[in-house]
C-alpha cells in the first residue's frame, strides 16, 4: 500500500518534458517534489503565476507572492505573473498540459465530485470546475476509500459533481487506474496489494485484463 | 486627467446601501485593504460583494460581515472564514458560489462590454441548473452573464494621477479584471507616484478604467499561510 508521498512519486512519473502542470492542493502539491532532475517542468497557479518555485527562505516570505493554497512561494527564473482571467484563459485555452487534483469520490464514466457535502462542508469550488472542465489530461491523486473504508471510486457520484466525464487516470494507495468504456481500468497495483483487495475497495467497475503488474516507485 | 483623491473617505463618496460592489484580491493578497476599512467606517450595509474570498475571521471582507453589512456574497472559495460559514449556514447571508474562471471571466466580460459568456466549467452540475447550454463543437457549454456592480474597488502597487496602475507579484489576481468592470472603479495604491513616472511599457492597466485613485495607508499586507524552508 502506498503512503501519499508515494502516490505523489508515482503521479510524477506521469509528467513529461516540457509540460506546464497545475497542482490542487493537498497529495498534487508533494508531486514538484520528484520531478525527474533531467526533465522542464513548469508548474502553474491558479491565482497568476506560472513558473512557480519552491517555498521561500525564512525572512524571504513576500505576502505579494503566493499560490492558489494562500502559501508563500517564489517564482523560477522565467517565471510570470498574470490575471485571473488569462490564468483560466492557460487552463481553459487548453495550453496547461496536465492538472493533478484531489476527489471526495470518483465514478466509472470520469465524473469527478469533490467541492461540496450539502449541509456539512460548503467552501466553494475554487477553480476546480474550470479545470476539471477544460483540461485535456486530468490526474486524480487521492485513497481508494474513505476514513469509513467505504469505496471512492463509485458506479455513480453520490455528492454534487465537480465535472462530468472528464478524469482520465487514477493514483490511489491501492492501484493506478485509468477510465476506459465500461469503468475502471487496472492499470498497476501498489506494492503488495493484490488484485482481490483492489476488487474489494472498487464499488465502480473494475476492468482487470490479463497479469496487472506491480507499480514501481 | 487628474482621478487623484485625497483619500479613502473621498473614495468612497456615493456609495450607499444595498449597492453591489466587486472587491480584487485572492484571499488576502492584493485586497482593497482601505477601502474595505472605509466601507466598515461608512457603516455602509445591505451590500453585494463579488470577491473571489470572503477574507478571514478578522481582516479582509471578513471585518464587513462581523458588522453584518454584507447581504450577499458572489465568489468561488470561502473556506477560511468561520463568522461567514456561520451566517451562510443560518441563512442570514446568501450566497452564490460560482468557478474561479468564470467570476474572472464575468468580470472581464463586463469591463469590455460583452453581456455574456459560454463557459465549460460548471456543465452537468448544479451550478449550471436553470441556465442555457449549448453545444459548440461537439462540447457543452453554459450560458452566464457579465457582472453588473456598482462600484469596484481595486488594490495596486503603485499608480499615477491619470489613474495608470501597476501591479506587483500575484496581487495583480482579480483587480486587474475589476477595473471598468463597475460603474465606477477606485483604486488605491500603495505608492502615488508623480504623472509620467511610470513609463507607458510598464503599465498594466490604463487610466481609462479607473476613476479616482488615492494613496493608501498603513497596509498589513496579511500573510495567510506562511511558509518557509531552512538554508541548507
Amino acid at each position: 500500500m502506498l503512503n501519499k508521498t508515494s502516490v505523489a512519486k508515482r503521479i510524477a512519473q506521469e509528467i513529461k518534458n516540457g509540460f506546464y502542470v497545475n497542482l490542487g492542493i493537498g497529495i498534487p502539491t508533494l508531486v514538484a517534489n520528484y520531478i525527474r532532475e533531467d526533465i522542464e517542468v513548469e508548474f502553474q497557479s491558479e491565482n497568476g503565476v506560472l513558473g512557480m518555485g519552491p517555498f521561500p527562505f525564512e525572512g524571504e516570505e513576500d505576502a505579494d507572492i503566493i499560490n492558489a493554497g494562500k502559501q508563500t512561494i517564489t517564482a523560477m527564473p522565467g517565471a510570470s505573473f498574470f490575471d485571473s482571467a488569462l490564468s483560466f484563459s492557460m487552463i481553459r485555452g487548453k495550453h496547461v498540459d496536465l492538472t493533478i487534483l484531489g476527489a471526495m469520490e470518483v465514478a466509472e464514466n470520469g465524473d469527478i465530485a469533490n467541492w461540496k457535502i450539502p449541509g456539512k462542508m460548503v467552501k466553494g469550488m475554487g477553480g476546480a470546475m474550470d479545470l476539471v472542465a477544460s483540461a485535456e489530461n486530468i490526474i486524480v491523486a487521492m485513497m481508494h476509500t474513505n476514513k469509513a473504508g467505504e469505496s471512492k471510486l463509485l458506479k455513480k457520484c453520490s455528492l454534487p459533481l465537480t465535472g462530468v466525464g472528464c478524469v482520465k487516470k487514477i493514483v490511489t494507495n491501492l492501484a493506478f487506474l485509468e477510465i476506459v468504456e465500461g469503468g475502471f481500468k487496472l492499470v498497476e497495483r501498489a506494492p503488495g496489494v493484490s488484485v482481490e483487495t483492489i476488487r474489494k475497495a472498487t464499488e465502480g467497475n473494475l476492468i482487470i485484463t490479463g497479469e496487472v503488474p506491480e507499480m514501481k516507485i | 486627467m487628474n482621478k487623484k483623491v485625497k483619500n479613502a473617505s473621498v473614495a468612497l463618496e456615493g456609495v450607499t446601501h444595498k449597492m453591489t460592489l466587486m472587491l480584487g484580491g485572492f484571499g488576502l493578497c492584493g485586497i482593497p485593504e482601505n477601502a474595505i476599512s472605509e466601507l466598515v467606517n461608512k457603516e455602509i450595509g445591505g451590500l453585494t460583494c463579488i470577491s473571489n474570498n470572503a477574507g478571514v475571521d478578522d481582516f479582509g471582507l471578513g471585518l464587513l460581515l462581523k458588522k453584518h453589512q454584507i447581504k450577499k456574497m458572489i465568489a468561488s472559495y470561502v473556506g477560511e472564514n468561520n463568522e461567514f460559514e456561520r451566517q451562510m449556514l443560518s441563512g442570514e447571508l446568501e450566497v452564490d458560489l460560482i468557478p474561479q474562471g468564470t467570476l474572472a471571466e464575468l468580470c472581464r466580460a463586463a469591463q469590455s462590454g460583452f453581456p455574456a459568456i459560454f463557459t465549460p466549467a460548471g456543465y452537468g452540475t448544479e451550478i449550471a441548473e436553470g441556465k442555457e447550454v449549448r453545444e459548440f463543437d461537439g462540447k457543452m457549454y453554459v450560458l452566464e452573464h457579465a457582472f453588473k456592480a456598482d462600484f469596484s474597488f481595486v488594490k495596486a502597487w503603485k499608480g499615477d494621477s491619470a489613474g495608470n496602475l501597476i501591479f506587483k507579484g500575484t496581487a495583480k489576481n482579480f483587480n486587474f479584471n475589476m477595473c471598468g468592470a463597475a460603474n465606477i472603479t477606485v483604486a488605491e495604491v500603495e505608492e502615488l507616484v508623480p504623472l509620467g513616472e511610470l513609463h507607458p511599457n510598464e503599465i498594466h492597466v490604463p487610466g481609462i478604467f479607473v476613476q479616482r485613485i488615492f494613496q493608501g495607508t498603513d497596509y498589513e499586507k496579511r500573510i495567510e499561510q506562511r511558509m518557509t524552508r531552512k538554508k541548507e
